[in-house]
Parts: structure tokens; C-alpha cells; sequence
């Protein structure tokens, strides 16, 4: 079952527990293996990551990742990865959720997970869908989605998960996509690093209950067009020959063509995902297909908040310092109080 | 048994004396001042606070009326707040109204005439003023008294407001109770000076009235009748006054220590269940930390989450919190992982009485969960049994590696009395069941003891024993599989495991023969109440009663059959529809009978008394 570990440099392999058992085709294969990547990349021992997940298909991950995991229950799993990391900070935390777990049964603990700001990693898998049950709409399902508990049409209003992250002040905030593994690869690690609640959505192909899935946006055809890969400090362009770019009027952004002359890479918007403006942040979060290429990449990552963990370890160390250490454990159940009867 | 009637000139065991007024007349303050002082005048006190829900309710409603209780004396007759009353303190008429009925006849009533207006009376129903009514006169001991004039008039020369004045008359109140029961005025010069010694006009206004209020004793020929009350003969050794939360706190901190794991407690505020966050939240210097979770499904999560990781996670809260936290203390039962689950039990159902008293989550503890469920259940019989049965809740939980749940009450979480402190060195270790770090060869997360079906843990950080667990079935590898014979044998095996706790139990205490006609057998905070209805029958000469109080209600205690059997007859007393009967006869098939209780009150002495008579008669 376990190895021992060793000194030597861990592998994507060393990362590999039982096989997995997603159907063939699910876009959840790709996130495993370049996660196992990643781990591997990251140069933590197994022993010290923890990945814990909540209810759904992409909650079945930790069963397939040699580390420690704990597959808990709908939309909670948030909450138990606090409990992990305020029990031992120097454990690497991974919570893996999908749109149902995260948004829906679990969108309280995520909110105020990321608000906190522990220091952990929040990877939601989104493919639009409830997979598990077999097809019922989800918080991301588009209005009017016809599903096996919508068979006139979804009439829910749909949310965007990185809005609602930005809506929590999460500290870092990405977008990548399944099918993307090299940048899938790039966006965990940053994420993996910050300092702080790091949320990061995967747009995930669930290939038997969302025949429509991201193919509008990350075929290989339309991706160009339809996505743009965001680059801290790097003017926000996309398209195939680089010919689009997006303009900044204010409090809106628009599309400038950059080969008519009219306009040039200067016009664009510089991305800056530390910014203070947070109506930047929301105005890049809020682009959409079709008027806009639909953002890939890290769209906020703010460092200068606190972990929580580390702020209520200097509350412990404070408290220590103003009165001492105690370990009089007589003193303690005595109370200032006490008296003697003879 | 609560003491006789008034006049209050001889020598008493106990007394019970009850402060009422408007929820902002600063009752419980003064209670809880009562109550530190008669501890230190060498008596054993037991104080019951009797609040409404609401922070403020209407001014001078009858919903309004805040109440605290204190019963105190010798040892022997303290063991509740008291069925009655011999002296009354009342604010104003709805305070008179509410609390009227608990006074004994002929007891003594200090009301404040000066509340007593037209719009009061209204507010309180009276159509009359009860003051000028003749009946009320020769029923009680009526010491009608001018407390907001006084009190006006003894902060004359103070520059407080004239609202900032009105609100020491609480303080004269309490003066003139010191006086009337004997009690010095230096312990609650002190604490005034501890608690102001920054606001020295607020400081010097309190003082000025406690000790007019005591003067205005002193002046009253016709009353001055004071009361000698006997001391308790405690058992030698240090003792403080303590309340079930604080206990529990203690209890949990300790086990902690002993046990070596890192203390988490999350929690999620609700009534009567918040002090116990609050207490553990004062600990910070020792290294507890506190998660105030956004609600009651965080708070559990986080602290199984600590579990998981290697630190002692608790949680508590109050009925509907445990409703919330159902699902997840099923995923603790599936994975075997330590927690204490605290229910500090309110009337229910839903929001039910938040402030009141009832024991009605004893089979939602046992079985409020989906599937086989084994869930350890533990209770806490009063405030000083508290600090054993949450260190109890920690041993259990780490040595089995179980969630275990216990049960406390409203009654007992905030109401107050003496405990005689343990030193800490005479607590036991406690053994937790984990594989150390290091140690090679294959870990298998659900092996488990052969005799006690004990699985042992390994902490994430423990190289070379990485392993997943979850809410599926799994066989003892960990691995996901719904194999009829794994999930029968794992059934049985968590089963098994819980019920093999029984072994861990002492004997149970039986107060009284351990054989004779009767045996109140109680659970919870009813203990009191049972055990002061026995001690009144022997003092009586009835000795063919006696009382056992269960603290182990899941497994039961393995002598209870036994101990049954040397009694014709069996009588449990419960607040609630009769769960715990149900729960003996339907394990041991005697024909016990049930006295219930849902008035959010706890028994008086007297039921208990009347009820046992009954049986001892038929």
C-alpha cells in the first residue's frame, strides 16, 4: 500500500494511489495527472499534503492521490480542511470541489473559508452539472439548461465562481481548464505557493451530462478567440495573430482590434492581479463569451493579508507573552477565586 | 428539601432566597454576588439564573422578569436551587407577579414600592396594587421598601446621571439582603473595586448604596430579625465556586494535557451552549485554541478536521446545533475519529425554550444519525460533576477513537456551586490510540484490537503512512468497497467497539440500600433533585428508597441490571416524555415507572418526594 519515504526527488508517479475510476473521457483524468505533477514539482514530502474533498465526482480525488486524504461529506469539506490546518499549519491543504459541492450545498463554507484566508488550495472542478446523480442543473448551470430536474429549461440564474470568489475577498483568485495541461500546470503551482485561501476553477468536460461542455471556448479552433491568458505585467491580448486587445474606458472594458491601426498593444489594459482596484478585478472576472474572450490565468493574488492560522498563532503568542506561558495546570482549575476549608 | 416557613429568626439548615426584577435591573449580577459571598461565609450554595431569551424585553413586562436563585447553607440540604422560596426580592409588579407563586407562605418579600405605578401595574395584569391587598398581607412577610427613592437619596451628593443612579438600586437591594442573611460586604467591596477601579465615580456610587442598603437593614427594627444560617461541614481542601460550563472547559483543557493532543474547540454561538466557547476562548495562554465556525456544520467539520490532523477536536452546542451537526457526527462515527460533542440541552422542539431547561435529546444523541450509528452518550449531573464528565468525554473519545456525545443542560451550564478542586497530578493519563511516527510495516488504517476493536490512527505528517479515509464503507485497508460480508463485519466491529466501552466504567454509586422498594434512578441534572427527595425520606425515616444517577447512558453501566433487581419497584424522573424510561425498559425489561416533566423548570424536591411516596404506598 504506503512506501516509506525517501530523500530522493519525488515523481508525478510517487504521487499515483488506486486507479482511478472516473468514465472514460472526463476531463477529471487530466486535473489528477497534472496535479500529481505539480505535488511532485512542489518538493513536499506525501506525508505533509492533505487533500480532502467533499461530495461529487471530483470529490473522489483524494482516493487517487498517494498523500493523505479525507473524503468527506456535501459541501463541507472546507470546513475540515480548517480543522487540518488550524491542527498543524505546516500541512499542505487541498480542498477538491465541484460547482454542486462548492457553490451549491457548500457555498456558505467557501465563502467564509476563503474570506478568512487560511492558507490553503481550493480547486473547483466546474462542468455545469450534478454528475454523481446523473444530470440534475447546478449554480453554474445556464438559465434555461435543460435537465433531468429541468425538463422545461433551468430557470435559475447561473453564478460565476471566480465572481463569487472575488465577492469573498479571496487573496488569490485563477481560472484554467482541463484541456489546457500546461497551463493547468503553471496555475496550480502559483497557487500552490500564495501565501493565503487560493481559488482556483477548473472549466472541467463532464463528456456524459454536458454534451455542450467548454468546446466553445477551449477548442482548439475557437480558443484563441474565445480565451485570453492572462500574464501579470503583460498588456491583455488575444486571438490568433495576437490582432485583439482589451481597452479599459473606466468602469467598462472593451474589445479593440489591434490590426487596423487605429489601435496598439499601448491601448490595452496592463494586467495587474495585485491591484487595489478591485472594480478591476471584477470588470476582468465579469468577461464573457460571447462580447469578450473568457479570462484564463490568475486574476487577483493579493499578498499582504495575514493567514489566519498565522494570525491566531501571534494571538496565542501575544496572549503568552502578556501573561505567561502557563503550565500550572493546578492554577488553572483553582481560578483566582479559591479558598480553603480546613 | 427547601427550608421551612418565615419568621426567619432561628437557626437554619439552608435558605433560598430569589432576586427578580426586569431583565435589565441587573438580577443575575447580584445573584452571582450573593453567591460568591456565602460561599466564603463557609456555606455550600447551589444558585439556579432564570432569564428570558430576550436581552431586553419590554421594560417592567412580565416577560421581562430576570430571576436568580440561590439556595445555601449546610451541605446536606444544597444539593438544588430550591423548590421555594423564603425571601423574595422584587423589583417591580411583574417581577412580583411572575415569581410570587415560588414563596413560601409566610416568607419574607422586600418589594421596591417605588416601581409600583399605575402604567407597572398594567403592564403586569394587576388590576389592584397586590401592595394595598390585605390577603397578600397576611400571607406573606411584606417589607415593602422605597429602593429607587433610597438609592436617589443616598447618591445625592454623586455626579453620576440621574438613569446612572437609578441603576445602582440593584446594588441597595443586595445591601439589604447582606444584612438581613448575615453577610459581610467586604467581598463585594473588593469585587467592585476590581471591576471599577477604572471608573472611580461608578466605583464609589455602588459602595455608597451597597452600604446604605445594608444600613437601611440595620434601621428597621420591626425586621430585624437576621438570619443564622448553618455553615456547611464541607470536606476538607480548596474549593471554588464553579458553573457546568466553566467545569466542562476545565474538564476538556485537562484531558487535553493528559493526553498530550493539542486542544481545538469550534463552536458556533447558542444559547446556553455559548459560554462554554466563551470560557474555552480565555485559554490561549495554555495553547487552546477556539474556531468560531459561520455555523454549526463548520464548527464540527473543523474540529473532526483537527481530529483528523492529530489535535483533541471538540465541539458544543445546543439542541438544534446538534441537528445540524447530525451528518457529520455520522462521518466521525464511520471514520473513527476522536471528538466530544457537547449538547447543552434546551426546551425544544425547533427554537423551542432556549433559556429554559429540558432533557429531551437523549434518543437524538443515542440514534439521530442515518445507518448503524453507535454514538458514546455521557452526562453531566450538576455544575461540579461537570469538570469529570468532560474529561470523561476525552478519554473515551481518544481511547476508542470515537466521537462521543455529552449531554448537559441549561440548569447546569450556568448555574453555579462549590467543587472541591482535584490536583491535577492525581488525573489519569490518557492513552491515545495512534501508530507513533516511524515505525515501518504496513499501516492499515480499520485493523483493529482483536478484543476491544480499537483501530489505531496515523496523524497526517507521519511519513510512510499516507492513507485516505471517508464517509464510504471501507474494509481495513481503506479502500472504498460495499462488499456485504466487509460492511456487515465493520457494522458489527463499530458496534462492538462502542459497546466494549462498558468495560472502562466504574461501578455505579447508589445513594442509600442497595436493595429496598424504590430506586429513583435518574440522569442528567435530575440527580439533584432525586438525591435531596432521598435524603429527606431518611431524615423522614423511610430508608427502603434510595438513588442511583446514570453518567453513562450509552453503553449503560454493566452492574445497572443488577442494581435494578434488589428494588420492587423502579422510578425515573426525567424533563422530558419519558426517553430514558424507554430506553431501560426496552434493555432490560423491567417495568419501570416514568415521572415526566416538560415545563421547562426543573423537578422540585417535592414531586420527586410525592411521587416515591405514591409507589411506596401501592
Amino acid at each position: 500500500m504506503s512506501t516509506p519515504a525517501t530523500e530522493t526527488k519525488l515523481t508525478k508517479r510517487d504521487f499515483a494511489a488506486e486507479t482511478a475510476r472516473w468514465c472514460p473521457g472526463c476531463g477529471d483524468y487530466a486535473v489528477l495527472s497534472t496535479m500529481q505533477k505539480v505535488f511532485a514539482t512542489l518538493g513536499i514530502p506525501r506525508e505533509k499534503i492533505v487533500v480532502v474533498s467533499g461530495i461529487g465526482c471530483s470529490s473522489r480525488f483524494p482516493y487517487y492521490m498517494n498523500t493523505f486524504g479525507f473524503h468527506t461529506i456535501h459541501g463541507r469539506a472546507p470546513t475540515v480542511a480548517t480543522g487540518i490546518k488550524l491542527a498543524n499549519p505546516d500541512l499542505s491543504v487541498w480542498v477538491i470541489t465541484g460547482d454542486g459541492d462548492g457553490l451549491s450545498i457548500g457555498g456558505n463554507h467557501l465563502l467564509h473559508t476563503m474570506r478568512r484566508n487560511l492558507d490553503i488550495n481550493v480547486v473547483l472542478f466546474n462542468n455545469h452539472v450534478y454528475a454523481l446523480t446523473k444530470g440534475q442543473f447546478s449554480p453554474t448551470s445556464q438559465t434555461g439548461r435543460v435537465t433531468k430536474t429541468s425538463p422545461e429549461g433551468s430557470i435559475d440564474h447561473p453564478i460565476e465562481p471566480v465572481i463569487f470568489a472575488l465577492g469573498a475577498e479571496a487573496t488569490f483568485v485563477g481560472r484554467t481548464a482541463d484541456t489546457m495541461a500546461q497551463h493547468m500546470e503553471r496555475i496550480l503551482l502559483e497557487a500552490a505557493r500564495h501565501k493565503g485561501t487560493s481559488f482556483v476553477e477548473i472549466l472541467q468536460h463532464c463528456v456524459i451530462f454536458d454534451h455542450h461542455g467548454w468546446e466553445h471556448l477551449t477548442g482548439r479552433d475557437v480558443r484563441d478567440d474565445n480565451l485570453v491568458q492572462l500574464e501579470a505585467g503583460q498588456p491583455i491580448i488575444f486571438g490568433k495573430d495576437h490582432t485583439k486587445g482589451i481597452r479599459s474606458r473606466g468602469d467598462a472594458l472593451e474589445v479593440i482590434p489591434l490590426d487596423t491601426g487605429e489601435y496598439s498593444e499601448a491601448d490595452c489594459v496592463v494586467h495587474d492581479p495585485g491591484t487595489m482596484n478591485y472594480l478591476y478585478s471584477r470588470m476582468i472576472a465579469r468577461m464573457n463569451h460571447p462580447e469578450f474572450p473568457v479570462p484564463l490565468g490568475v486574476i487577483r493574488a493579493k499578498k499582504d493579508r495575514e493567514t489566519y492560522e498565522t494570525s491566531l498563532q501571534t494571538k496565542i503568542d501575544a496572549v503568552r507573552k502578556k501573561r505567561g506561558a502557563t503550565s500550572d495546570l493546578d492554577a488553572l482549575i483553582q481560578g483566582p477565586d479559591s479558598w480553603v476549608v480546613e | 428539601m427547601s427550608s421551612d416557613t418565615l419568621p426567619l429568626h432561628e437557626e437554619r439548615e439552608s435558605v433560598v432566597i430569589r432576586f427578580a426584577g426586569d431583565s435589565g435591573d441587573g438580577m443575575q449580577l447580584v445573584g452571582e454576588r450573593f453567591g460568591d459571598v456565602s460561599v466564603l461565609s463557609g456555606h455550600d450554595i447551589s444558585t439556579y439564573p432564570d432569564y428570558p431569551a430576550e436581552i431586553r424585553a419590554p421594560q417592567g413586562s412580565l416577560m421581562g422578569v430576570s430571576g436568580f436563585q440561590i439556595h445555601f447553607g449546610h451541605q446536606k440540604h444544597v444539593y438544588t436551587p430550591g423548590d421555594s422560596v423564603d425571601a423574595l426580592v422584587a423589583m417591580n409588579p411583574a417581577a412580583l407577579k411572575v415569581s410570587l407563586p415560588l414563596l413560601q407562605k409566610k416568607g419574607l418579600l422586600v418589594v421596591n414600592q417605588d416601581t409600583f405605578s399605575k402604567s407597572n401595574l398594567k403592564k403586569a395584569d394587576y388590576a389592584e396594587n397586590p401592595l394595598e391587598d390585605h390577603d397578600l398581607q397576611g400571607q406573606y412577610n411584606i417589607l415593602p421598601t422605597a429602593i429607587s427613592q433610597l438609592t436617589k437619596e443616598a447618591l445625592k451628593d454623586s455626579p453620576l446621571t440621574d438613569r446612572e443612579k437609578d441603576r445602582c438600586k440593584n446594588i441597595f437591594a443586595l445591601g439589604l439582603m447582606y444584612f438581613l442573611f448575615d453577610r459581610s460586604l467586604t467581598p463585594t467591596i473588593d469585587w467592585l473595586e476590581k471591576k471599577f477601579g477604572k471608573k472611580p465615580e461608578i466605583l464609589e456610587a455602588n459602595r455608597t448604596v451597597l452600604e446604605a442598603g445594608f444600613h437601611y437593614g440595620e434601621t428597621l427594627e420591626l425586621m430585624a430579625s437576621r438570619v443564622k444560617v448553618k455553615k456547611a461541614e464541607m470536606a476538607p481542601g480548596r474549593y471554588r465556586k464553579i458553573t457546568g460550563n466553566q467545569g466542562l472547559a476545565l474538564g476538556f483543557i485537562l484531558g487535553s494535557k493528559k493526553s498530550d493532543r493539542s486542544l481545538l474547540y469550534a463552536g458556533y454561538p447558542i444559547t446556553p451552549a455559548s459560554t462554554l466557547l466563551e470560557e474555552m476562548s480565555r485559554h490561549m495562554a495554555l495553547g487552546v485554541k477556539t474556531f468560531q465556525g459561520e455555523d454549526e456544520i463548520a464548527s464540527i467539520g473543523a474540529a473532526i478536521g483537527a481530529s483528523f490532523a492529530g489535535n483533541l477536536g471538540i465541539t458544543g452546542t445546543s439542541g438544534p446545533g446538534l441537528c445540524l451537526k447530525a451528518e457529520f457526527a455520522g462521518l466521525a462515527v464511520m471514520t473513527e475519529l476522536p471528538l466530544v460533542i457537547v449538547n447543552v440541552q434546551r426546551g425544544g422542539p425547533s427554537t423551542g425554550l432556549p433559556t429554559k431547561v429540558e432533557q429531551a435529546d437523549l434518543l437524538q444523541a443515542l440514534y439521530g444519525r442515518n445507518g448503524e450509528s453507535p454514538m458514546p452518550v455521557i452526562s453531566a449531573s450538576s455544575p461540579s460533576d461537570c469538570f469529570e464528565v468532560g474529561f470523561e468525554a476525552v478519554r473515551i473519545a481518544l481511547e476508542y477513537n470515537t466521537p462521543v456525545t455529552l449531554l448537559s443542560d441549561g440548569y447546569i451550564a450556568n448555574g453555579a456551586e462549590p467543587w472541591l478542586v482535584p490536583s491535577a497530578s492525581t488525573l489519569p493519563d490518557i492513552q491515545c490510540q495512534a501508530e507513533g511516527q516511524g515505525t515501518n510495516g504496513e499501516y492499515l488504517p480499520f485493523a483493529r484490537d482483536p478484543e476491544t476493536h480499537i483501530r489505531k490512527l496515523a496523524y497526517p505528517g507521519t511519513a510512510g503512512k499516507e492513507h485516505r479515509i471517508g464517509g464510504l464503507e471501507k474494509d481495513e485497508t481503506s479502500k472504498v468497497t460495499s462488499n456485504p460480508d466487509n460492511h456487515e463485519a465493520m457494522v458489527h466491529a463499530r458496534a462492538k467497539k462502542v459497546a466494549g466501552i462498558a468495560a472502562s466504567i466504574p461501578p455505579t454509586p447508589i445513594f442509600g440500600h442497595p436493595t429496598g422498594d424504590v430506586l429513583v434512578l435518574s440522569w442528567g441534572s435530575v440527580a439533584g433533585a432525586a438525591h435531596s427527595a432521598i435524603e429527606y425520606l431518611h431524615r423522614e425515616g423511610i430508608e427502603s428508597a434510595s438513588h442511583a444517577n446514570i453518567r453513562y447512558l450509552n453503553p449503560l453501566p454493566p452492574d445497572l441490571g443488577d442494581i435494578m433487581k434488589n428494588f420492587k419497584q423502579v422510578l425515573i424522573p426525567e424533563l422530558n416524555m419519558g426517553q430514558f424510561h424507554m430506553l431501560i425498559r426496552a434493555t432490560y425489561l423491567v417495568p419501570a415507572v416514568p415521572l415526566n416533566k416538560v415545563r421547562g423548570q426543573p423537578f422540585a424536591v417535592t414531586e420527586i418526594v410525592a411521587k416515591i411516596q405514591e409507589l411506596l404506598h401501592t
